[in-house]
């Protein structure tokens, strides 16, 4: 069951492209306005496209040149939002069965199907509840229950995880992890946990376009793009490789590991984390690699302050940032060692 | 529950007072007319059961009738994308502030014998004017906007976010209506019907311009009431009575499933 999917929408910027394979599990990724949202509604059909043209398993979801629009409840695509927007005025076991029922099922046979898919969510003993008795956590197992009974071909979730309690939700991605093990999905997520856990690939969006993309280590792990690299957290460096490790483009010698092997003198990138990274006024004694920056702003992030520079950002605790007397404009330096720098090819 | 005035000055609450006053002392001063010792022979004399039976039959049908047209009315005003949309809402709301007599006439001039619809029944020997169906139509007419204002504005609250889970999950835009929005604006459309059967109850200006005052046909509990208060005030008074009752209840029941509205409206989020 591959969808094929190529949509632009006017208003939006929105242009973009992609394909799902059968039983893979696609993360989409970016800030907020990128088009995330737009792709899910373009799929599920709660949107229409100005162009393009959508297939899922050979069948036509849209096709703007021939006039086609298949409506969203016959594509077999079932959608997951952020709250779990069960039908408050039926019972939990009722909301699961809507499903089987609407696809025509009995009502007998429904209720026993949604006891089954209930038993897979774990949550079989809310069966008779009302949605308004249920925590955010047990809303979204039944949410996610009611969306598999309907045996979707393709299912799509958006951020599921984002209106719940930091508390329930490594549970739920535990749940999601099971269940999409061998289900077509698309996961719309602004968190790079989410994505490794549960995508076997991403793709990056930025201003309704597809920026980067690929397999989900590969690309959160090694970016090749600034944009990237900041979604995942890490620094990214480029230049040309070295034995040792690289020469950046603006003339600082680095030494790394090769995590991918790359060619002596090839193009070459790097990340750092930015806990790894060292701030202080006076240039650090030893051998670690060493760059110079200018601080260009402090942004506090639970117990660390993040300390962003021109070329590095570092993670630093509130009470050396405190001693540093870090503000914009100062001038500093930012060390990390050898093993931290990991080099692998540009993009 | 915790009384107090919640930061209203004082001088704003005295008003309030006043206002609550003007609206309460005019009903307890008809009760004080009213001639308890031949109370239960007035209301129950030949031409008031007559009068009532047919007030609560029409409004009845009129209350059903308002269903039936207010529901897809609401649905295509809150859903629906269309140009001259504002203008339609508009235009359907009239009602609401037309003086009654005025719907009487255009009524009259569409259903009528010489009206517009009204020529063409006339030769296939349905009469309209003057019947117990001008009542519910000129009812009808009156009350839609009440259904429809409420119900509008419920399925705009409630918004399509359900509806849209519904349709991902296989279900067509039919199933969708019947076993998601109509439950989720059960209790705005049980508010609305009422406000209308009230208003239905209540009718004067409309029905007796377009449906005239026959005993038994057309003469609903209002125009008896305003019949009987030139040659019998006692009766008036009573039946005026049975019909402060009856909008109680009505509007009782019609706040309990105001707050049901509310309720489901909060479990949103």
């Amino acid at each position: 069951m591959t969808l094929q999917f190529d949509a632009r929408v006017g208003e939006r910027g929105f242009d973009l492209s992609f394909r799902v394979a059968p039983g893979e599990t696609v993360a989409v990724l970016g800030p907020n306005g990128a088009g995330k949202s737009t792709l899910l509604n373009l799929v599920a059909g709660l949107l229409r496209p100005d162009a393009g043209r959508a297939t899922l398993g050979g069948e036509v979801l849209f096709d703007t040149a021939a006039g086609a629009f298949a409506a969203p409840h016959i594509r077999g695509i079932s959608m997951l939002a952020q709250d779990a927007l069960l039908f408050p005025h039926l019972s939990v076991l009722e909301n699961v069965a809507f499903g089987p029922r609407s696809a025509g099922v009995r009502a007998a046979a429904a209720r026993s199907a949604a006891r089954d898919w209930l038993a897979e969510a774990d949550a079989l003993e809310l069966a008779d509840r009302r949605p308004a008795e249920l925590s955010g956590g047990q809303a979204q197992r039944i949410a996610v229950a009611r969306a598999l009974a309907s045996e979707p071909r393709l299912l799509l979730l958006d951020e599921p995880m984002a209106a719940l309690d930091v508390s329930v939700s490594p549970a739920i991605r535990r749940m999601l992890r099971r269940v999409l093990a061998d289900r077509a999905a698309i996961v719309v997520t602004h968190d790079i946990l989410d994505a490794f856990t549960l995508a076997d690939r991403v793709i990056v969006l930025d201003g309704g376009a597809i920026v980067d993309g690929g397999v989900t280590a590969q690309v959160l792990e090694r970016p090749r793009i600034r944009f990237t690299a900041g979604l995942a957290g890490l620094n990214l460096l480029t230049g040309v490789r070295t034995v040792g490790g690289l020469v950046g483009d603006d003339g600082v010698e680095l030494r790394g590991a090769a995590a991918e092997p790359v060619a002596v003198g090839a193009r070459a990138a790097a990340s750092v984390r930015p806990s790894a990274v060292e701030v202080s006024l006076l240039e650090p004694d030893g051998t670690r690699n060493r760059m110079r920056g200018t601080v260009r702003d402090l942004e506090p992030r639970g117990d660390l302050v993040r300390v962003r520079t021109e070329v590095l950002s570092a993670d630093v605790t509130p009470a050396r940032a405190a001693e540093l007397d870090l503000a914009a404009g100062t001038p500093v330096w930012l060390a990390f060692p050898e093993k931290a720098l990991s080099v692998y090819p540009a993009g | 529950m915790r009384t107090g005035l919640g930061g209203i000055p004082r001088w704003v609450a005295a008003i309030a007072a006043v206002g609550a006053l003007f609206v309460l002392l005019p009903l307890a001063a008809m009760t004080t007319r009213v001639n308890w010792a031949e109370f239960l022979p007035l209301i129950t004399s030949e031409s008031s059961v007559a009068a009532l039976l047919l007030s609560l039959r029409t409004s009845l049908a009129a209350t059903a009738l308002c269903v039936l047209l207010g529901v897809p009315m609401a649905l295509v005003l809150a859903r629906a994308r269309f140009r001259g949309q504002r203008i339609l809402r508009a235009l359907v709301l009239l009602p609401l502030v037309l003086p009654p007599v005025v719907g009487g006439i255009a009524l009259l001039y569409t259903f009528g014998r010489r009206g517009l619809i009204g020529q063409g029944l006339e030769v296939l020997g349905v009469s309209i004017a003057f019947s117990t169906t001008a009542v519910v139509l000129a009812q009808t007419f009156v009350a839609l906007p009440f259904l429809v204002l409420s119900l509008e504005g419920a399925l705009r609250t409630v918004g399509t976010r359900y509806e849209a889970v519904g349709a991902t999950l296989g279900a067509s835009p039919t199933t969708v209506l019947r076993r998601v929005t109509l439950p989720l604006v059960l209790p705005a459309l049980l508010s609305g019907a009422v406000l209308s059967f009230a208003r239905a109850l209540g009718e004067f200006g409309a029905t007796l311009t377009f449906a005239g005052s026959l005993q038994g046909t057309t003469r609903s509990l209002p125009l008896e009431i305003y019949l009987q208060r030139e040659t019998s005030p006692d009766t008036a008074v009573a039946l005026s009575l049975v019909l402060v009752v009856v909008a109680v209840v009505v509007v009782g029941f019609a706040h309990r499933a105001g707050a049901g509205v509310h309720l489901s409206a909060g479990l949103r989020s």
